[in-house]
């Protein structure tokens, strides 16, 4: 399963989801989250949701130096942390921006593509589906 | 408060050198939990008695909460100052991305000292603090274009919130306001002016960072109850849905809207502006303040013909709201949904309030009509009500300042009829301008002793509409024993910058649960206590700045024209204020 943004059009820019994607990762606050929420301009033109849309041929696993990014199975990658060492070759491929970046580790903050996200959207932006995802925030 | 949670540093800048220094003021946030009670504070520390608000002197203070981020809804920034409009305690809140920006950037106060030789902006970017030149930003036609180019200037798009003025706040006009993330205003008391004089257009900061918590598997929990009741919650809903505007038709059938500088209390025709009108013909898009899943904020898209080229159209998004449809709509009989939208568009070019802006309007016009003023004074307008066309060039004119007239009408409604007369339609409590509530005594006593003089301090309303419905009649101690106890409630929830419109879901029993996991042990007596306590800072604050309750009076119109319940009586208010200083028991 892949999350998607199945709805941008209901954004309301709350920012519950970054909330909850670090949350679930028992830390509170912004530090780890794999999403994120921004305004395409100004509020008054609405917003964009940054997610890792689970390329079937990830370019942030290609760009890996050290071959810490795993394509999981369902497209995507998962993080070996012990393997990277925090090179940001992986945030440099990703065209979309959904490689965000935890400044006081110094790794890269990458999508499981669990869905935690999605049961807190109140407005049914996001969703976990079956892929491809063919959205990129829109 | 856990010994590493980040509220505890408060970031003094001090804009005449750009020097800047962060202080752990756990003592504060231990003592006053943070928002208006940490703020008041600092307040007392920092501003001088008696100083000019214009002065270099006159502090800005923002504070945040030890629940924001961590919860939420937690998503106000309370700023305090002494205020140019009344010349005593000035308290704004806003929300959009602040709160949440100032906690995330690692802070949770900033302090705002001295003034800037040349315009400048302030860049805080976590631990990273600038003072950056914006003579380039100064005298810009909109307010949005400066908020446009820091934000393509500066790091951190979704992380940050950019709070800037427009050229009322430049030019000092006593109501001019703060704006955040394009809709949401510190818009009340005259921040924008402070800030102006302070030669400082705007305030950028963000960060993203990690929180502690007292144990996580509790905080986990304890956030899905929080969370499943804001979404659950029917007044969200209802905050969601239509928004503030909700309120227009109820109260205009009740009889309670300000009409024509409150000559009525009911607008006719009022559907065309009531919030289901606005709703169906123009909402064009719904935001949120950063971690609320509400969604409260209704914004308008307004399309309307260029004038000189046929088949050119413009659409602009607009904020709107109770309080506008209250200053821009019935306040001045327009009743043309597009001319309040033109209204509040014109206020946010310039940044000012619309509430004080409206009812500076609505006295002006009946000055004008009685004869008091002359087009002369109006350089050449003709004030009518319902012209809005009228009152668009009039906003201008408040901004543009040509004459005479029109520097006392950015001065406030006080002001302006002490030197034309007219101070029997004056419409302000205590100099602030007043909002869009004429339900009965109630409602006015809490705008007389709230300590912002804001409808907000205590709803009063509230208590005149509960007496309506159940037929019941007030008794002035009564009433003061309630708007008292409301105000301290809220000292409690604004000191933890929770949305009032969350105060229904933040009990006190969940408002000690929720300090509980972000590591303070309060209980029920300590909150009520510390509600007290700040109410009382606040009130310090004021007396010492030269609030006296014998000064204090309703303008003649608010008497003479009847609330839903009666005219509003004379001696009820008097009854009441003589309780007040007894209860009070301050100089």
């Amino acid at each position: 399963m892949q999350l998607d943004v199945v709805d941008i059009d209901r954004c309301v820019g709350c920012q519950v989801c970054m909330f909850a994607c670090t949350r679930r990762q028992n830390i509170a606050g912004l530090s780890k989250s794999c999403i994120h929420v921004r305004s395409l301009g100004g509020m008054e033109r609405g917003f964009t949701v940054i997610t890792c849309r689970a390329c079937p041929d990830p370019p942030c696993a290609l760009a890996c130096p050290k071959g810490a990014l795993k394509p999981r199975p369902d497209g995507g990658v998962l993080l070996d942390r012990d393997a990277c060492d925090g090179c940001g070759a992986c945030r440099q491929a990703c065209l979309i921006g959904a490689v965000f970046w935890d400044d006081a580790a110094n790794r890269p903050n990458i999508c499981i593509h669990c869905g935690y996200c999605a049961t807190h959207c109140p407005h049914g932006v996001l969703e976990l589906v079956k892929g491809p995802v063919t959205h990129a925030g829109q | 408060m856990l010994a590493n949670d980040p509220l505890k540093n408060v970031l003094y800048i001090d804009l005449a050198t750009g020097a800047s220094q962060v202080r752990d003021r756990t003592d504060l946030f231990a003592a006053r939990l943070g928002g208006a009670g940490v703020a008041a504070r600092l307040l007392h520390e920092e501003c001088p008695a008696g100083c000019d608000p214009f002065a270099p002197e006159n502090p800005v203070v923002f504070a945040v909460g030890p629940l924001t981020g961590l919860f939420p809804l937690a998503s106000k920034t309370v700023a305090m100052f002494k205020s140019p409009l009344t010349g005593n305690l000035g308290e704004s809140h806003a929300g959009g991305r602040s709160a949440v920006a100032i906690r995330m950037a690692g802070y949770g106060a900033i302090v705002i000292r001295g003034a800037s030789p040349a315009p400048a902006y302030l860049s805080v970017d976590g631990g990273e603090v600038r003072l950056k030149d914006a003579r380039s930003l100064w005298g810009l036609d909109h307010s949005a274009t400066a908020g446009r180019i820091i934000r393509e200037n500066e790091r951190g798009a979704g992380l940050r919130a950019i709070m800037r003025i427009g050229t009322a706040g430049e030019k000092r006009i006593r109501y001019a306001g703060v704006t955040t993330e394009s809709y949401r205003h510190f818009g009340r008391l005259g921040l924008g002016a402070v800030f102006g004089a302070k030669n400082l257009k705007a305030v950028a900061v963000g960060g993203r960072r990690e929180l502690p918590v007292a144990g996580i598997r509790a905080y986990r929990e304890l956030y899905e109850e929080v969370h499943r009741a804001a979404v659950e919650s029917p007044a969200m809903k209802k905050y969601h849905d239509l928004g503030t505007p909700e309120n227009v038709r109820p109260l205009n059938a009740l009889g309670a809207l300000p009409v024509r500088n409150l000559q009525a209390g009911k607008l006719e025709p009022v559907d065309r502006i009531t919030g289901e009108a606005f709703a169906e013909s123009y909402l064009g898009r719904r935001l949120a303040c950063a971690h609320c899943p509400v969604g409260c904020v209704h914004i308008a898209a307004l399309r309307e013909p260029h004038p000189a080229e046929p088949f050119f159209y413009k659409t602009s998004m607009i904020g709107y709201d109770y309080e506008l449809i209250y200053a821009f709509g019935a306040m001045l009989g327009v009743t043309d949904p597009a001319g309040i939208l033109r209204l509040i568009e014109e206020a946010e070019r310039t940044g000012l309030d619309v509430m004080s802006a409206g009812v500076v309007l609505a006295w002006a016009t009946e000055a004008f009509g009685s004869g008091l003023l002359s087009a002369e004074h109006t350089n050449g307008l003709d004030l009518t009500f319902g012209d809005w066309q009228t009152y668009l060039k009039a906003l201008e004119l408040i901004d543009r300042q040509p004459n005479r007239f029109y520097q006392d009408l950015g001065q406030g409604v006080a002001h302006a009829s002490s030197v034309y007369g007219g101070t029997e339609y004056a419409l302000h409590c205590g100099g602030n301008e007043m909002p869009g509530y004429h339900t009965g005594p109630a409602a006015h006593l809490g705008f007389l002793l709230g300590a912002r003089h804001s409808h907000l301090d205590n709803a009063g309303y509230g208590i005149d509409q509960k007496a309506l419905a159940d037929g019941t009649a007030l008794d002035p101690a009564a009433v003061v024993d309630k708007l008292m106890a409301e105000e301290q409630w809220r000292q409690v929830l604004s000191s933890l910058v929770v949305c009032f419109f969350a105060r229904g879901i933040y009990s006190k029993e969940l408002v000690v649960r929720a300090l509980a996991a972000a590591g303070s042990g309060l209980d029920d007596a300590r909150l009520d206590a510390l509600g007290r306590e700040i109410y009382r800072d606040k009130f310090a604050f004021k007396f010492r700045e030269g609030f006296k309750v014998s000064e204090l009076a309703l303008a003649g119109r608010v008497h003479r024209t009847p609330a839903p319940g009666g005219p509003v009586d004379k001696e009820f208010i008097a009854k009441a204020l003589r309780y007040f200083t007894e209860k009070i028991g301050m100089p």
